[in-house]
């Protein structure tokens, strides 16, 4: 039925016109940079709820280094059991000086002498799930043993770079509205070239008593053909891009970057896109030629 | 008259492309169903554009249309092209499709219609072989004579039993047998009841035949005139205000 459809009989030389040879290529270019915008949102997604995850349920205890070593260890352990006895709190560990210096790496490079280095010493804070505990409180009572200790709750930082990935996330829903207007103004373009083109075809259709809708109906119908054909090779040119693009991610292996699984969501979003830009392109061609023999006596 | 169901009626009809002058002026005249007329007049003298007005591909600039009883400045646009399916038009360059075969050419205003493929088959066939193009079913206009092209145009034009025909220049690039022919089908779609009118300069078919005639001169209706003493439309009775310029 759809092979039917697909070749059904056009009274108009639609096919021969240049516009026709362009018209997947420009359509295909468009879904690949849709693909892109969308894949990139989802990515996006991915990983805001990934660090959400990641800080949800977590604190950091922060001990400002003293003069004294065996004081720095007086303090933690002070610290530690004040941390242990809030409720909601599951667990509370000090992290190791060479955890510490691993994470500082990125920053610091490898450092030598590293135990005379004046760190902070830092606990990582787990809570119970589903548990929030007072920060404040618990920063005023650990503040109390010493000055130099902060509690953070990763949510000042978590919600700066929220808002950044939702921002980013607005620029790809911006780019993909433009790529739409894009899609829809080239569609207009060419259909409108195209009733120049064969006017006087579509006069002579008109004067033998054809409706509007069986003219528009042809034009639409190429326009669904060429984008559903523009939409695939669109499709079919971005699946290598994303799998290089998802290589290269695996090459980096870190843990900022989330592992991106492509869900049965995203599988049909990859599908359907090129069928739904092809439908933008039917209706906006439909529209286009309804409008211009509207004008026709 | 009264008797008669009229089926085109043109009351001070006016005529004028964009600020020119009018090229028809005070054009009133009522054909009924069944009249075959010749319409006949120098060159320039808006033949073409009468026929247009009558195909509805134009508007007028004044006065009143009315066809199968409809006004058409009245008439939905809707409407129009089921109107525009009663009408069967002849171009004067023949306007067919040069992209698609004679067949389909010719199978266009059924397939516009919606008539069933099975039916726009036989009928096609049956027309194209009548008007001698049973071996150019394939063909494509490019690649016939501007006869055989003409006679495509005709078949075009009849293949939908219309209730009015109209033609310019029908037989125009024809030889006179073929004409004579065409003319014996354009006589036999008249019998069965189509209104026909035919623009043309052949004076020699307008003596033959002796259908009445709407002369133009000059975008003026200045007279209908009947050329044989046996005219055969009686039915046809037409009524002109015979004077420019003024109201019917």
């Amino acid at each position: 039925m759809l092979t039917k459809f697909l070749g059904r009989r056009a009274d108009l030389p639609l096919d021969r016109d240049s516009l026709g040879r362009y018209l997947p290529f420009l359509i295909a270019f468009m879904v690949y940079l849709a693909i892109m915008a969308l894949m990139g949102l989802a990515v996006l997604n991915a990983l805001t709820e990934k660090w959400d995850k990641g800080v949800a349920g977590t604190l950091s205890v922060q001990i400002a280094p003293t003069d004294t070593p065996s004081q720095d260890a007086v303090l933690l352990q002070a610290v530690l059991r004040a941390v242990r006895a809030t409720d909601g709190v599951a667990s509370a560990e000090p992290l190791s000086k060479g955890r510490i210096f691993a994470l500082l790496e990125p920053w610091l490079g490898a450092v030598s002498g590293s135990e005379e280095l004046p760190i902070p010493a830092l606990i990582d804070v787990k809570l119970k799930p589903g548990v929030q505990i007072d920060v404040a409180a618990l920063s005023k009572r650990v503040s109390a043993i010493s000055p130099g200790i902060s509690v953070d709750d990763h949510r000042v930082w978590l919600d700066q770079l929220v808002r950044l990935l939702r921002t980013i996330e607005g620029l790809a829903a911006l780019v993909l509205a433009l790529i739409t207007v894009a899609t829809v103004g080239t569609v207009v373009f060419t259909t409108r070239t195209s009733l120049a083109v064969h006017q006087g075809a579509i006069e002579v259709l008109h004067l033998i008593g054809a409706q509007d809708v069986y003219v528009a109906g042809q034009f639409a119908h190429r326009a669904l053909v060429l984008g559903l054909k523009g939409g695939f090779l669109g499709l079919l040119l971005a699946a290598p891009t994303l799998w290089g693009i998802r290589a290269l991610a695996e090459q980096m292996d870190s843990g900022l970057i989330p592992e991106f699984n492509m869900t049965m969501v995203h599988w049909s979003a990859l599908v359907f896109l090129p069928i739904i830009v092809a439908l933008i392109a039917m209706l906006t061609a439909r529209v286009t030629v309804m409008r211009n023999l509207g004008r026709m006596l | 008259m009264d008797e008669i169901e009229s089926v085109i009626r043109f009351e001070n009809v006016g005529l004028r492309y964009g600020l020119g002058p009018e090229v028809l002026r005070d054009i009133s005249f009522e054909l009924g169903t069944g009249s075959f007329h010749f319409l006949i007049g120098e060159s320039g003298a808006g033949k073409s554009s009468l026929l247009k007005l009558m195909y509805l591909a134009l508007k007028p600039s004044r006065g009143l249309i009315s066809l199968f009883g409809r006004d058409i400045a009245t008439t939905p646009r809707v409407d129009l092209p089921a109107l525009r399916r009663r009408i069967g038009v002849v171009f004067q360059e023949f306007r067919l499709l040069e992209h698609l075969s004679t067949f389909d050419n010719v199978a266009l205003p059924l397939r516009v219609a919606g008539i069933r493929e099975a039916d726009v088959q036989t009928h096609v066939a049956e027309l194209l072989s009548w008007v001698g193009l049973k071996d150019h079913m394939k063909s494509r206009p490019p690649t016939l004579s501007g006869g055989q092209q003409q006679r495509v145009a005709i078949a075009r034009a009849v293949i939908a039993r219309p209730k009015i025909l109209l033609a310019d220049e029908p037989t125009g690039n024809v030889d006179d047998k073929m004409a004579l022919r065409l003319m014996h089908l354009f006589d036999e779609l008249n019998k069965l009841g189509t209104t026909v009118i035919i623009a043309t300069h052949n004076e020699h078919l307008v003596k033959n035949l002796g259908h009445p005639c709407l002369v133009l001169e000059a975008g003026n209706l200045v007279t209908t005139e009947s050329t044989s003493e046996n005219n055969s439309t009686s039915a046809a009775e037409t009524k002109s205000n015979h004077r420019s310029g003024t109201a019917a």
